[in-house]
C-alpha cells in the first residue's frame, strides 16, 4: 500500500478541570478530563477511515486536534509525512487549513445565520486569497454548489441558511469544505442530525465526492451501519482510546474486542421477527468518567469477561491479531 | 369483545397561523389493542409529534382539532372540557413520554418531587403515599427506589429517561405515546432501554404509540406500524408486512434508504426533494411531486387507504 497521508502517533488530549482556590491551597492535585489518551492510526488516501464510539469517548476531539481547533497534550500528527504538531507561523497554519477541513455534525449550527450562502462560501476564498475577483470567486462558488447538488446556484447564493432544508445546509456546509480543494476532511457525525432518507443521500453525494475529488475522509460516527457503508477502515474508541481497529467490514463481521461486541449487539435493525425477543447485552454497568480512568484495561469494569489480576492490573496493548485487525484486550480468542 | 385502548377515526388538527391552516394531522384513522404497540415514522415535518399530542387532547396552540374522534378505553375525549381533561383523562387514561423530556427536568427539586405532582393533585394522596409509588415505578423500570432523594444532575442520561418512563407509568394508564424516547441516547443505553420497554409491554399489558423518525429502532418494538407522510398515514399494517412487503413507494424508499449492519448494500437509495409544505400540500397524493410511480391520476386524486391484504392497508394509485 501506499504511504499513508495522515498519520496520527501517540496523540493525548487533556482538558484541565476547575480546581477552586481552596483547593489550589491545599495543595490538591490538578485533575484532567483524558479525554483522548494515546490514539495512532494510519490514513491511506482516498480511504475513508471511520472513528467510531460513544458520546464522551473522544472521538470528537480527536477529529479536532486533526484540524488543529485544538493542540494535543502529547503526540504527532503528520500530514503527507510533515509534522503538523510544531506549527507556529500563522501562515503555515493557513497553508494546513487549506489542505485539511472540517464538516460539522449540526447544519444549524455550523452556518452564521446572518450569511447569505454566498457569504458562507466567499469567507473560505477571502481567507485563502483564492480568486482574484469578485467574479472569479462567484465562479467558484457556483461550481461548489453544483458540485453539492444545491441547483440551480443562482437561486440559492442569495438565500440566508434558514431558508434551506437540512440536507440542503449540510450540502453547503459540505461546500463550504470542498470549495478550497482539501486533501483531508474531517467529517464529524455529518448525518446524525438529518431524516433517513436524506442521510443516505449526503452519505452518497460525499462517497461521490470521495471519487471525483480525491478527498481522504476521517469519518467520526456513532453509528456503526453507516460506518460500514461509507468507511473503508474502522477504530472503535473507548474512553480516549482505540480499543479495536480493522477494515470496517471485518470489525462488524468478525469483532474481536469485547466493547466492540456489546456496541454491535446494540445496534439495532430493521427486523420486526424479534421485536418480542430481550436483546441481550454483554456489557454491565455505565461509562465511568473520563478523569478518574479505571486502571488496567479501562474497559475492564464493564467488561463481562475481565479476569481478576490481570486486566485490572495490567494495561493491554493495541496488537494485530489477524491481517491488519488489532484489538486491545488481554482476552482475544479467550472468550 | 374488550373495548381496543384506542381508537382514532377520522382524526383532524389544522394548525391555524395568519398564512392559513397548517394541514399536520389530516384525516387519521387506527386502532390500538390492549398489550400493542404501534410504531409511527415518518420524516420530520411528516405530523407524527403533532398527532401525538393531540392525541392527549392538547394540540399546541394555534393547532385546533376540527374534526374526528379519539377514544381511550371507550370513552370519547374530543370535546371534553380543559378540567375533565386534565382531571380524568390526562396520566391517568393516556400518558406521553415527552420529546428531550429527561433534558427538561427542573434542577432544583428532588427527582421524587417532580414525579409526584400527579398523584397529589390528582389522586389526593399524602406525600409518603406518593412517594412510596414513585419508589415501586422506579423499581419496576430498573432502578433504585433510593433515587426518589436525588437531584437530575445526578443521573446518567439512561437513568433520567428511565425515571422519565417510570412518571408517565405512575397513574397506570391504558395507553402511553412515546416520542422518540431514546433519540439523545447513546447506543447500548439505547439498547438497554428498548428493552426495558419490551418488557414493561409484556408485564403491564401496555399499548404503546412509539414514535420515531427511525425505521431500525421501530422494528424492534413495533407489533403494528403506521407510515405517515404529510399528515397523513400512507400505509398501515403488521410490522413483518410493513418491513418485508411493503406496499407504497414511500415506505419502500424509507426502507432501501437504512444502511445495514451485516449486509453490503451497493448504493442506498434516496427521496429527492424534500416533504411538501402543509399550508399548500400537492393536489392529489401528497407524495406525487417525488414519486418515481407518479402517473395522471395521483396529481389529480387523492388515493385513499386500500386494504392490500389482510390489516395491511395503503394509499397509493399504483395497489
Amino acid at each position: 500500500m501506499a504511504e499513508p497521508i495522515l498519520q496520527v502517533k501517540n496523540l493525548k488530549k487533556y482538558f484541565p478541570l476547575k480546581r477552586g482556590f481552596l483547593a489550589g491551597l491545599r495543595g490538591e492535585p490538578e485533575r484532567y478530563v483524558h479525554a483522548v489518551d494515546g490514539v495512532s492510526f494510519d490514513i491511506y488516501k482516498q480511504q475513508v477511515f471511520a472513528l467510531v464510539g460513544e458520546s464522551g469517548c473522544g472521538k470528537s476531539t480527536t477529529g479536532r486536534l486533526i484540524v488543529k481547533l485544538l493542540e494535543p497534550t502529547d503526540g504527532k500528527i503528520y500530514l503527507e509525512g510533515q509534522d503538523v504538531t510544531t506549527i507556529t507561523t500563522k501562515e503555515e497554519l493557513l497553508a494546513y487549513k487549506r489542505k485539511v477541513q472540517i464538516i460539522f455534525q449540526d447544519p444549524f449550527a455550523s452556518l452564521n445565520p446572518r450569511f447569505r450562502i454566498f457569504d458562507v462560501l466567499e469567507e473560505p476564498l477571502l481567507i485563502h486569497g483564492i480568486g482574484e475577483t469578485r467574479a472569479e470567486r462567484e465562479e467558484l462558488i457556483y461550481k461548489a454548489l453544483e458540485m453539492v447538488k444545491v441547483t440551480p446556484p443562482e437561486e440559492y447564493v442569495s438565500r440566508f441558511p434558514h431558508q434551506l432544508s437540512g440536507g440542503q445546509r449540510q450540502r453547503v456546509a459540505i461546500a463550504r469544505a470542498l470549495i478550497l480543494d482539501p486533501e483531508f476532511v474531517v467529517a464529524d457525525e455529518p448525518v446524525s442530525m438529518l431524516d433517513v432518507s436524506i442521510r443516505a443521500e449526503i452519505l452518497e453525494l460525499m462517497k461521490e465526492l470521495k471519487e471525483r475529488m480525491g478527498v481522504t475522509y476521517l469519518y467520526i460516527t456513532h453509528d456503526m451501519s453507516t460506518a460500514r457503508y461509507f468507511a473503508d477502515w474502522m477504530a472503535v474508541m473507548y474512553l480516549g482510546r482505540i480499543v479495536e481497529m480493522g477494515p470496517a467490514k471485518r470489525v462488524i463481521d468478525n469483532p474481536l474486542h469485547p466493547y466492540t461486541r456489546a456496541l454491535l449487539a446494540a445496534v439495532p435493525e430493521p427486523k420486526p421477527e424479534r421485536r418480542n425477543v430481550i436483546k441481550e447485552l454483554p456489557i454491565k454497568g455505565e461509562v465511568p468518567s473520563a478523569v478518574n480512568i479505571p486502571p488496567g484495561c479501562r474497559f475492564h469494569p464493564r467488561c463481562i469477561y475481565a479476569q481478576k489480576g490481570l486486566c485490572d492490573v495490567k494495561q493491554p496493548e493495541l496488537k494485530e491479531y489477524e491481517h491488519n485487525h488489532f484489538a486491545e484486550c488481554h482476552l482475544v480468542g479467550k472468550f | 369483545m374488550t373495548t381496543n385502548a384506542l381508537e382514532v377515526k377520522n382524526l383532524k388538527m389544522y394548525y391555524f397561523t395568519s398564512r392559513g391552516p397548517v394541514k399536520a394531522v389530516d384525516d387519521i384513522s387506527f386502532t390500538l389493542k390492549r398489550g400493542e404497540v404501534l410504531g409511527l415514522a415518518g420524516e420530520s415535518g411528516c405530523g407524527k409529534s403533532s398527532l401525538g399530542f393531540t392525541l392527549l387532547g392538547m394540540p399546541t396552540p394555534p393547532g385546533k382539532i376540527i374534526g374526528g374522534s379519539i377514544k381511550v378505553d371507550g370513552r370519547e375525549i374530543v370535546g371534553l372540557p380543559e378540567d375533565v381533561l386534565r382531571k380524568e383523562i390526562r396520566w391517568e387514561k393516556i400518558s406521553m413520554i415527552f420529546q428531550g423530556a429527561m433534558n427538561a427536568m427542573n434542577p432544583v427539586y428532588t427527582v421524587g418531587y417532580q414525579m409526584i405532582e400527579p398523584l397529589i393533585y390528582h389522586k389526593g394522596m399524602d406525600q409518603d403515599e406518593a412517594l412510596e409509588r414513585a419508589q415501586k415505578y422506579l423499581e419496576l423500570v430498573g432502578l433504585d427506589p433510593e433515587i426518589v432523594y436525588r437531584y437530575p444532575h445526578e443521573l446518567s442520561g439512561g437513568m433520567k429517561q428511565r425515571v422519565i418512563i417510570a412518571t408517565a407509568l405512575l397513574m397506570e394508564p391504558t395507553v402511553v405515546i412515546a416520542d422518540e424516547p431514546t433519540t439523545a441516547l447513546d447506543v447500548i443505553v439505547q439498547a438497554q432501554i428498548i428493552n426495558l420497554m419490551k418488557r414493561l409491554k409484556k408485564e403491564l399489558n401496555l399499548s404503546m404509540i412509539f414514535i420515531t423518525h427511525d425505521l431500525s429502532i421501530l422494528a424492534e418494538i413495533s407489533d403494528k406500524i403506521a407510515i405517515m407522510y404529510a399528515g397523513k398515514i400512507v400505509e398501515l399494517g403488521p410490522s413483518e408486512k410493513v418491513y418485508y412487503e411493503p406496499a407504497h413507494p414511500y415506505t419502500q424508499k424509507l426502507l432501501a434508504a437504512i444502511p445495514r449492519l451485516h449486509e453490503d448494500v451497493d448504493r442506498l437509495e434516496f427521496i429527492p426533494g424534500q416533504p411538501p409544505n402543509l399550508l399548500n400540500p400537492p393536489k392529489g397524493c401528497r407524495f406525487n411531486p417525488r414519486c418515481p410511480y407518479a402517473m395522471q391520476i395521483c396529481k389529480e386524486q387523492e388515493p385513499e387507504l386500500k386494504e392490500v391484504d389482510k390489516d395491511h392497508y395503503a394509499a397509493c394509485w399504483l395497489l
